[in-house]
């Protein structure tokens, strides 16, 4: 009896004890949607599988970009890169990584039909040279290619084709897309099980062709929807990495024995959006106050944001007077001054622009998005009435948010933007500032519209000069800045948080690499 | 009592048919799914196309019917949230959900029963009055608030049992069972627990009125006239008068406890339809909202149907008119 | 919940005079002898006038944006380190008192408490009286709709009735609406119990003696339905509405955590328990363990009086 125990224990431990060893144990607030990375555009997904797949050039733990995929690129014609591909890369099914993968896994992003053919504007085919050598040919100059591909990833064409997957997965033809489920990529994680919104089973790929700079075997991902459970789970130690931990837990976390916040300032920037419209959607006034300049600098003047920085975000934001964070290219500290705190003044620029008496408006926040987003715009709400506007304070889930504002259905509404995949100031020329015109201006608060910047995001959109680019991004962001645009809230604190065995670098842009994480047990 | 049993299968038809409308409706109601699946800068022709291959183009009665015969045979379609069938999602999710409300069930009536008993047996005892009250106070606290707390407790504080999720599972089939594995077992406690406080409180209570009931009856005071035993008395003669109603009770708090496990399963993060239905909710998935309210539809018109054949089998002095309303 | 209430088994059919009995003091002898009785009438007398008074007692409006001060933010309560004078049991992250908060909250919570209950007595009485009197198809439809209803819980319907409405409205008035869309959604769950108990409380009325006379005598139907049988229902509806009460507060604090409640901008009491709720672990507990004590005294005093009030007017079960 007591031998057959023994044996059994024996047996079980080299199966269990070193794979336990290195095991770390993650939980977001939500799970994947899918496991196609080409199947939506949600950060989230996508990098949860860069764990599995791999893009032809990535960010490193800096957010600098380094080659992956391809080894190095050479820029043959101005709308022509070629790229040659690494050698002796395999996917997890034993499949080799060659051109035809690019090919067809390009194509499939960049599809009609692929939600994501918006991070791959312009691109016109991709040609093969050799087997490890491919042209991608775009629509013009294209300076942020580059930065456009960390964010493709390389699926293997065989497989596709044998599953019946190469085209993008079309929600409407009623059929699971075979993507959706399963995983065949080169990355440093290969899927081993996976339990839609419970668990998610990674294991280290042991044919990687890069170094591991992790030590990791075994990654169990949860998603664990309530912040409370989170953090309960982190102190329990049942998780070893919650990924967001709530702000105002962060003393507690502190508090607790072998736990700590990883903090730093991210790189999403939050921000209201101003209606210059005719007419405001829900005002008490004839035509729309917020075309006067002077009335969107009261507002700026009327509100305090350190006062909010240190209540509300716990001292960890960033009070910013600029659209993007200074990692960021483009930024310049110009950009970053705001017009100080100043309620007198407020009210005496309101009254200039003729509304002594102030003028009601919508102020429209989402309530489950950004770091307490809802208390933001409450505290918001109260200092602008206290400089005499007449907010309405609208708080609502992001899904019924976000779709008012694409109806341009708001008057003053907060948005934030961290400039992904691109990484770049042309992120915010193009989607929220230009005037809108086919791919341009997505996000472009109704009304506004500045030609000169116009003009400078047609230039930097093919600029392949570097300095040139940078100068002209600069100087639109500028103009933006001078017009109040957008009213700057603050750079949105990454808060995550882990056992203190875990190392895992925190990039700005608040996405979880898990290929440089250790775990020191 | 075939005739009851035909009338009542007609009578869920008609049921499911009116819950099936009220999920058609709201698919009208909730925006176009058109507008979900094609990219937004789709022509309009691409539009048409997707609307006829949906088959939207056809009038309201002809789409209902449709809706009708494809959800009969368990097909809702493809969620809007992930693009996977909305049947399979609530196939992996039932497990979860059905293992939770089982336990939970069962505690209910395990533990409520014997303390309905004990507190009927002694209605003036100190400790009766005292674990009524205590019953009371813990249902008038929101449940949400009842399992933060169990967490803080029982996985923080003292490190017992796990805050979120079923443990290591283990598929037997289809199905996903945390029954196999103790970390399976443990992660059940806490919710529950959670899940069964209102309903044993519930059947602890109406165990109480029914036994207080039944012991005043003549029936007992002849059993006691005869010289029976206090013990043959409560046990064999007493609670046995008591059990249909808790039988009719407890069925239709299966229902409850279906829809209760929504909150329980946020709070511990337990991977079942009632969290995928808040998902769904707050994304306006409808899909996958229709498909579930017509699953937990059926799962009740089903088990009222169950409850109804058994009183009738319990109490063959009922007729089918007195059967629902008991009480 | 489906079926009844947490306090009991669906109360019985009451006897004819109940009403009589009660005003000759049957019930209010036992009221004076029942100790848990008294104590939840003067909780529940405190409560209400709390509420009634709210703008009155507060020391702020909690709704009144332009009133909170940021500065003033997460106060403890005054007799704590760091507590001020001005806000007795604290502030909230915004700087809301919680004090006044708890009042207003209280308010809303008993408006929506209310309006549901009567609500869903005001339809479950018609029905009820309509099926027992009328009989034949229309009492068949009534009881089969409510086997409908009353096999799906409160908080799915409730959850349904909120989708659609949001459906059905503009966005634009969501944050107006919620209170009403809460109202009828708890209220349309609840009528069940009430038009099981009229009708066959009416069915059995319907063919007394006093009844039939009067039909004789060339009243109306409704009239008598009205004059004559509801006086003697009101009893056993008293009793449901009790519980109901404190089941239609639970409720809303219920879909408020599931995020279909009031907008945080006007919190009920439930409300407030799911925003402190998120400060467990912050230290604050003063956010979420006021609103939590009021919650459960309010709930707690009305089951505890409707449980002596079931079985003061059941005395069978004295």
């Amino acid at each position: 009896m007591i031998r057959s125990l023994l044996l059994t224990a024996a047996m079980s431990l080299p199966l269990t004890a070193p794979a336990a060893a290195e095991t770390l144990k993650w939980a977001t607030a939500r799970d994947v949607y899918g496991l196609d990375p080409h199947a939506v555009t949600d950060s989230f997904t996508n990098i949860f599988t860069h764990h599995l797949y791999e893009p032809l050039v990535r960010y490193d733990a800096e957010l600098r970009i380094e080659p992956a995929l391809a080894t190095r690129w050479e820029v043959i014609e101005p709308n022509r890169v070629r790229f040659f591909l690494r050698d002796g890369v395999t996917f997890h099914g034993g499949e080799a990584f060659d051109a035809d993968d690019v090919i067809v896994s390009l194509t499939r992003a960049a599809d009609p039909k692929s939600p994501l053919r918006g991070n791959l504007p312009g691109l016109t085919a991709v040609e093969k040279v050799d087997d490890l050598t491919v042209d991608v040919v775009m629509e013009g100059p294209t300076p942020l290619l580059n930065n456009y591909l960390t964010n493709i990833f390389i699926l293997d064409s065989g497989w596709l084709e044998a599953n019946g997957a190469t085209a993008p997965i079309d929600a409407s033809r009623g059929e699971e897309g075979y993507t959706t489920n399963n995983a065949n990529g080169t990355g440093p994680f290969r899927l081993e099980s996976r339990r839609p919104d419970a668990l998610n089973v990674l294991v280290a790929n042991e044919g990687w062709w890069d170094t591991p700079a992790h030590n990791l075997t075994r990654i169990e991902h949860s998603p664990i929807a309530s912040a409370a459970t989170r953090v309960a789970a982190l102190l329990s130690g049942e998780i070893d990495l919650i990924e967001p931990a709530p702000l105002q837990d962060a003393a507690r976390i502190e508090a607790a024995d072998g736990v700590r916040m990883l903090e730093n300032p991210g790189l999403r920037s939050i921000m209201m959006g101003i209606n210059m419209g005719d007419s405001l959607v829900d005002g008490n006034v004839e035509g729309n106050p917020l075309k006067d300049l002077r009335v969107r600098q009261a507002m700026m003047h009327a509100i305090n944001m350190d006062l909010i920085r240190d209540r509300i975000m716990r001292g960890k934001s960033r009070v910013t007077g600029s659209l993007i964070a200074p990692e960021v290219q483009g930024y310049t500290e110009a950009m970053d001054a705001r017009l100080p705190y100043d309620p007198d003044r407020a009210k005496a620029l309101l009254a200039e622009a003729g509304y002594p008496e102030g003028f009601a408006f919508n102020l429209n926040c989402p309530n489950d998005r950004y770091v307490n987003d809802e208390a933001i715009c409450q505290a918001m709400a109260a200092m602008l009435t206290q400089s005499g506007f007449q907010p309405r304070l609208v708080t609502e889930p992001r899904q019924i948010h976000f779709q008012k504002v694409d109806e341009r259905a708001v008057d003053v509404f907060m948005l934030g933007w961290a400039t992904l995949p691109m990484l770049d100031g042309f992120s915010v020329l193009s989607a929220m500032l230009a005037s809108p015109d086919g791919s341009y201006g997505t996000f472009t608060p109704a009304g506004y519209s500045n030609p000169r910047l116009d003009e400078l995001t047609q230039a930097i959109a093919i600029e392949m000069d570097e300095e040139k680019r940078l100068a002209m991004l600069s100087e639109a962001l500028m103009l933006a800045h001078e017009d109040i645009a957008w009213l700057p809230v603050h750079q949105q604190p990454l808060s995550w948080a882990a056992r203190d065995t875990v190392e895992v670098p925190q990039a700005a842009d608040d996405l979880v690499r898990l290929w440089y994480a250790r775990v020191n047990n | 009592m075939f005739g009851f049993l035909v009338r009542r299968i007609v009578q869920s038809v008609f049921v499911m048919l009116a819950v099936a409308l009220i999920a058609f409706m709201m698919f009208r109601f909730m925006g176009d799914p058109v507008n979900s699946m094609v990219s937004e800068n789709a022509s309009v022709a691409e539009r048409e196309e997707v609307r006829a291959r949906l088959g939207l183009d056809q009038p309201l009665y002809v789409q209902y019917a449709r809706f009708v015969t494809r959800a009969a045979q368990g097909d809702f379609g493809l969620s809007w949230r992930n693009a996977r069938p909305v049947s399979t999602l609530l196939a992996e999710r039932f497990p979860a959900t059905a293992e939770l409300v089982l336990v939970a069930a069962g505690l209910s009536l395990v533990l409520g029963i014997p303390l309905g008993i004990l507190t009927a047996l002694r209605p003036r005892a100190l400790s009766t009055q005292t674990l009524q009250f205590i019953s009371l106070v813990g249902i008038s606290l929101p449940t949400f608030v009842t399992g933060i707390l169990l967490i803080l407790t029982f996985s923080v504080w003292l490190g017992w049992l796990p805050s979120f999720g079923r443990g290591t599972v283990v598929d037997v089939g289809w199905w996903s069972t945390g029954f196999l594995t103790t970390t399976g077992l443990k992660a059940l406690i806490l919710p529950s627990v959670m899940l069964c406080l209102f309903q044993l409180t519930l059947i602890m209570r109406l165990v109480r009125a029914e036994m207080m009931e039944v012991l005043r009856t003549d029936y007992i005071k002849f059993a006691r006239a005869r010289g029976l035993s206090d013990r043959a008395i409560h046990f064999h003669h007493a609670l046995r008068n008591t059990l249909i109603p808790v039988i009719t009770i407890f069925g239709l708090q299966l229902g409850g406890l279906i829809a209760f496990a929504i909150i329980t399963e946020t709070v511990f993060q337990w991977p079942g339809m009632g969290a995928l239905f808040i998902q769904a909710v707050s994304f306006g998935d409808v899909p996958v909202m229709a498909a579930y309210l017509v699953l937990v539809s059926l799962i009740f018109v089903t088990i009222n149907t169950i409850v109804d054949l058994l009183y009738v089998v319990l109490d063959p002095r009922l007729r089918v008119d007195g059967a629902r309303g008991a009480h | 919940m489906a079926t009844p209430t947490p306090a009991s088994a669906p109360p019985r059919p009451a006897p004819a005079g109940l009403i009589a009995r009660a005003l000759s003091g049957d019930v209010a002898w036992s009221f004076r002898h029942s100790w848990s009785a008294r104590i939840s009438a003067l909780v529940l007398l405190i409560l209400f006038a709390a509420a009634i008074l709210a703008p009155w007692l507060a020391n702020q409006n909690p709704y009144d944006i332009g009133e909170l001060s940021l500065f003033d933010s997460e106060l403890p309560p005054a007799w704590a380190e760091g507590g001020d004078a001005r806000y007795w049991l604290g502030t909230d992250t915004l700087a809301r008192d919680v004090y006044s908060s708890i009042l207003y909250g209280l308010r809303l919570s008993l408006i929506v408490g209310f309006a549901s209950v009567a609500l869903a007595a005001v339809v479950g009485i018609s029905l009820g009286l309509l099926g027992g009197f009328v009989g034949g198809i229309v009492d068949a439809a009534i009881m089969r709709f409510a086997d409908v209803l009353l096999s799906f819980p409160t908080i799915l319907v409730a959850l349904l009735v909120n989708g659609i409405m949001r459906g059905a409205l503009p966005p634009a008035q969501h944050q107006q609406a919620a209170i009403w869309v809460l109202i009828l959604a708890i209220g349309l769950t609840n009528w069940v119990q009430y038009a099981r108990t009229v009708r066959s409380s009416t069915m059995v009325e319907r063919n007394k003696e006093y009844v039939q006379a009067a039909r004789i005598n060339g009243v109306s139907r409704a009239g008598i339905m009205v004059s004559h049988i509801l006086p003697n229902v009101l009893g056993p509806v008293l009793v449901i509405a009790t519980i109901n009460l404190g089941m239609a507060v639970l409720t809303e604090a219920t879909l408020s955590f599931l995020g279909v409640g009031m907008p945080a901008t006007q919190p009920s009491l439930g409300t407030l328990i799911r925003i402190g709720n998120e400060y467990l672990f912050s230290g604050i507990w003063w956010v979420v363990i006021f609103p939590s004590v009021v919650l459960v005294a309010l709930v707690l005093a009305v089951n505890l009086l409707g449980d002596w009030l079931r079985d003061a007017l059941n005395p069978k079960l004295r």
